[in-house]
């Protein structure tokens, strides 16, 4: 046990500042409206539910990095949740197999209003790879309301930090509540 | 077999194990098939051999479709493995194919059916991972498996019509398709009836961050008394939409055959491509590719090992095997432009170097895991709740794991030995020493050890290669291929063997592309070693043996 405890002392805290984004801001600053944002709006706590919609499980990978101790996303107040009841926002990566597109529609409407939705990986923004087909309707957006779309082949774990801060910036103007 | 050096001497009361070295003799290849060739002839069976074989390293039989089942009863009784099986359009009539491996040695077996109402026997009765790759065949090409034991609809759902076929040429790839998709809410599990049995149905959308899949549990009280899995709801195409690719097109498709495993299955599509084409790939390009390949098997190793640990609540495990990982992502980046290591593979050889500077940085960072993990293995070794979670859950036994033909970790953690590196290597294993650690237990704590002793021999295998890398070009000029070139390609993926198989078409266009991931073979295993096990293990088991949902929908 002791070793435990000195393994877990000497890695320390490795969570890091957000680097920096385009325009000369940094994320870290972003990161604070984020939180901010998150605070005021969410009550310190955002719920997103990831739906796996026919993805190569290649984004997966990167959206579970982001909980891994360097990107440590829980420090944001947001949070991966079991059920789409308890959702705020559904992040679904594609394309939609046809044979997930009935599974995919009852989860959006499982999800209670308002809610958005993060459409992730070139595939679930606009087919990727696959496109469209026998066995795969393409897009997230051929299936349910997209409200922000995340490119990448798989999309890195910053440029989903920075697709939910796009997200959670937006004017209240251009945001569609449901 | 020598005694594991690596394995902490602390332990090796509590669990025999072993490492099998690379000292197999050259295959003898030709003796096994022969000795089944003569069989079949005996059985009166019309088996033609087809010299030289169009798929080399793998021998070719054509037989006549009735002789199918039978070709499969004498095989089996030969211990050849069934290792995969794909049909193909060829316009006047449908090609069915089966592969079998013995001692490292590959053999297709061929026939040809009438394009109306196919029918074959079936190889089911006599290998059980035939069962769900028949009614793949059946769903997608209309074959129809006479004495199949259990020939309900496997891949289809709902999205095309049980008599119009998407793997058949004149099925357009847009398909034909209604305007929404019905849930698949008929499909005939089986069930439990009886005082206290009850059902479970899981998913398919899960509770995690993980790929879909569906679930049913029959039970009683914590029970499992019995799981039926039904996969295909991520099956995106992959083998229509390959149709009219150019090969490095290809190689992008097979590389999110599954994401997981993107070296892999690029690597397969690539052999089996360049086999097809004759194409020599440059001695570098085969080293980097290895390099790539064993740097997917250790962050995929260094994640599953975390998760397996986060299954059993040990939060700190999981953590710390995060951490190592994300360490090997971010190197990925810096020297081959993306984390995962994606579209690294061309045609030919590779798109990426390892620039001067990276040998050092890669040995570097091969002997700091080394070192983390050494630490690692005290601090997990000495949390007996870790143990007591992992010990005696979810047991395959290795008569199981012989009759499922279990392939890479779920295989070597249940006695089965083979490994495509050291079995049927292929360049640059050839010329590597390659060790494969072998558990005999087959529990979770098995198949955890032994991914922690593969991590450590890939650490090995990158090291020696990278004393070794050659110079020179990386890649080969890619030739047209001739229309109808067949290519066969077989390598080790993290999870195991992945096969492949390629025809062009005309304008060295992909006519057929199959790649059979090993998720394929060991999902069937899941539903056995789980059986007895209390349904909170279930996360465990089902990590344990971690297969691919996408590699398997196709």
């Amino acid at each position: 046990m002791l070793r435990l405890y000195g393994k877990i002392f000497r890695t320390g805290m490795l969570t890091e500042r957000v680097p920096a984004i385009p325009k000369d801001e940094t994320v870290e600053r972003e990161g604070a409206r984020l939180k901010a944002v998150i605070d005021k709006r969410f009550r310190s706590s955002l719920a997103i539910r990831q739906v796996d919609a026919g993805s190569c499980n290649g984004c997966e990978l990167e959206i579970h990095a982001l909980n891994n101790v360097y990107y440590n996303v829980e420090r944001f107040g947001v949070h991966f949740v079991a059920s789409p009841r308890h959702a705020d926002i559904l992040m679904v990566t594609g394309p939609v197999s046809r044979h997930m597109e009935a599974a995919l529609k009852r989860t959006y409407e499982a999800t209670a209003d308002p809610k958005w939705v993060i459409a992730v990986g070139d595939c679930g923004v606009c087919g990727g790879e696959f496109g469209v087909s026998y066995a795969s309707c393409g897009a997230v957006s051929n299936v349910i309301p997209v409200d922000l779309a995340i490119p990448g082949c798989p999309p890195t774990p910053i440029d989903l930090l920075r697709g939910l801060l796009t997200l959670l910036l937006k004017p209240e103007a251009n945001r569609t509540h449901r | 077999m020598n005694q594991s050096e690596e394995f902490d001497p602390k332990n090796s009361d509590r669990r025999v194990s072993i490492t099998m070295e690379n000292t197999h003799p050259p295959t003898e290849n030709v003796d096994v098939c022969r000795a089944l060739f003569t069989t079949l002839i005996s059985e009166g069976i019309k088996a033609r051999p087809i010299t030289p074989s169009p798929l080399p390293p793998a021998d070719l039989i054509e037989i006549e479709s009735g002789d199918w089942g039978r070709t499969a009863q004498q095989a089996s009784a030969q211990n050849w493995r069934w290792a995969g099986a794909w049909a193909e359009d060829r316009g006047t009539d449908l090609a069915m194919n089966a592969c079998l491996e013995k001692q490292g040695g590959y053999l297709v077996i061929r026939t040809h059916l009438p394009a109306d109402n196919p029918s074959l026997p079936s190889h089911a009765p006599y290998y059980w991972a035939a069962d769900r790759v028949e009614r793949h065949i059946q769903d997608l090409f209309g074959i129809c498996f006479a004495d199949h034991p259990d020939p309900k609809r496997w891949i289809r759902h709902q999205a095309w019509d049980e008599n119009t076929f998407p793997l058949r040429k004149d099925f357009p790839a847009g398909g034909q398709v209604p305007a929404s998709t019905p849930p698949d809410n008929d499909y005939p599990f089986l069930k439990a009836h009886g005082a206290s049995v009850y059902e479970i149905p899981v998913g398919p959308v899960h509770a995690g961050i993980i790929e879909p899949g569906h679930f049913r549990f029959q039970a009683v009280g914590e029970t499992v008394l019995h799981l039926e899995e039904r996969l295909g709801y991520v099956h995106k195409g992959i083998e229509k939409i390959a149709e009219g690719r150019d090969p490095l097109e290809l190689v992008k498709l097979a590389g999110r055959v599954s994401g997981d495993t993107t070296v892999g299955h690029a690597w397969a599509a690539c052999m089996a491509m360049e086999r097809a084409a004759k194409v020599d790939i440059p001695p570098r390009a085969a080293y980097i590719r290895g390099l790539l390949a064993e740097r997917e098997r250790v962050i995929n190793h260094l994640w599953d090992l975390g998760a397996l640990c986060n299954d059993v609540g040990f939060a700190a495990g999981y953590y710390q095997f995060g951490r190592l990982r994300e360490l090997w992502l971010r190197e990925n980046q810096a020297l081959f432009d993306h984390r995962l290591m994606m579209n690294t593979l061309v045609p030919g050889g590779v798109g990426v170097d390892v620039p001067p500077e990276a040998p050092v940085r890669m040995r570097d960072s091969a002997a700091s895991l080394r070192r983390e993990l050494d630490e690692l293995l005290t601090i997990l070794d000495a949390n007996s709740s870790l143990e007591d979670r992992f010990l005696t859950t979810g047991v395959l036994s290795s008569e199981l794991a012989s009759a499922l033909g279990a392939l890479g970790y779920v295989g070597r953690a249940s006695g089965r030995t083979f490994d495509v590196r050291r079995d049927a290597p292929y360049s640059p294993y050839d010329r590597l020493n390659v060790r494969v650690p072998v558990e005999s237990q087959g529990d979770v704590a098995s198949r955890f050890w032994v991914r922690y002793k593969e991590l450590r021999a890939a650490l090995r295998l990158i090291e020696q290669m990278l004393a070794d890398l050659p110079p020179g070009e990386l890649a080969a000029e890619w030739p047209s291929s001739p229309e109808g070139a067949e290519g066969f390609g077989a390598v080790e993926g993290w999870r195991g063997e992945i096969l492949c198989y390629v025809r062009f078409g005309a304008d060295d266009r992909i006519s057929r592309y199959y790649p059979r991931d090993p998720s394929v073979i060991n999902w069937p295993a899941l539903e056995k070693l789980v059986l007895g096990n209390i349904v909170p293990d279930f996360p465990v088991c089902n990590k344990s043996v971690n297969g691919s949902y996408s590699g398997h929908d196709l």
